[in-house]
């Protein structure tokens, strides 16, 4: 892990979702609401279309960092906000980008804020991490 | 039924422990794009000092999950999962969640907030290890939109 100064962006990928990812994670998970896999259930219930878990995008968002953290017991505290849904599309997929960046370092810790987006919009809400540096 | 205030101070009993598995923890690896070898080669997790494969962090919610089951069974909530939808979620951690660990969930509802004919419920689990140790306090928001 190289030594952190606020504004430094750590961390950042792409990640291309298809329906056979969000069922792979249902089933990881054991969350199988159907609205994460049937087309009929979501327009049934009023939605845009099938959506991606929160959990997933969640999950994947705070994997992005990981591998720059070096060990994931170094993340002390995790928190977002599920402001918009992942919509997607049962031909396209959907991409989420997360871009990681450092906004407060305090001694041996310090506070990585993730920006995750689809279809340029922001999808998770104050998503921030806050890690152990030493 | 409208979310039921008394639900915050209710004693919710610890959930059954739940015995974390290396292919477990392999199989949700994959589907959260984990692609650090902590999660899935037990050599280099133990180089990190730990005894076998690393959760990924969102694993834990996989443990939190049975407290919100209980949650939802509770036969006087007002909570139907229909209506609900999750608003926030956060993780605080004591130690990562390793393979061959056995946790177990204890619920609370921190707060029962009305909002117009709806309410939005936070609960806490506070996630512990077959030795009683904090490993992880998983905090949810819920959104329950009120009945039509």
């Amino acid at each position: 892990m190289s030594e952190p100064t606020v504004g430094d962006v750590v961390a950042e990928r792409t990640v291309h979702l298809t329906r056979e990812d969000l069922v792979r994670y249902a089933g990881a998970s054991g969350d199988f609401n159907p609205i994460h896999y049937r087309d009929d259930v979501a327009a049934r219930v009023g939605l845009p279309g099938v959506l991606a878990h929160g959990m997933l995008t969640m999950g994947l968002s705070i994997e992005t960092l990981v591998p720059w953290l070096g060990d994931a017991g170094r993340i002390l505290e995790y928190g977002v906000r599920f402001t918009r849904p992942v919509v997607v599309d049962p031909e396209n997929g959907a991409d989420v980008t997360v871009v990681a960046k450092v906004a407060v370092v305090e001694g041996d810790a310090a506070r990585v804020d993730l920006t995750v987006t689809c279809a340029d919009t922001t999808v998770l809400g104050k998503a921030q991490v806050r890690v152990r540096l030493a | 039924m409208p979310v039921n205030p008394e639900l915050v101070g209710r004693a919710f009993a610890p959930t059954a422990p739940y015995l974390v598995g290396r292919e477990k923890v392999r199989e949700f690896a994959r589907a959260v794009f984990a692609t650090d070898p902590q999660h899935t080669d037990p050599d280099a997790a133990r180089a990190l000092g730990y005894a076998d494969v690393v959760a990924p962090p969102t694993f834990a919610m996989v443990v939190q999950d049975r407290t919100l089951q209980q949650l939802l069974s509770e036969p006087d909530s007002g909570i139907a999962l229909e209506r609900t939808i999750h608003a926030e979620q956060r993780f605080a951690y004591t130690r990562p969640i390793v393979a061959g660990d056995e946790l177990t969930a204890q619920l609370s509802i921190t707060g029962v907030r009305a909002i117009g004919k709806g309410a939005m419920v936070t609960s806490v689990a506070e996630i512990t290890d077959a030795a009683g140790d904090h490993v992880v306090t998983a905090t949810s928001v819920l959104l329950i939109g009120g009945d039509e």
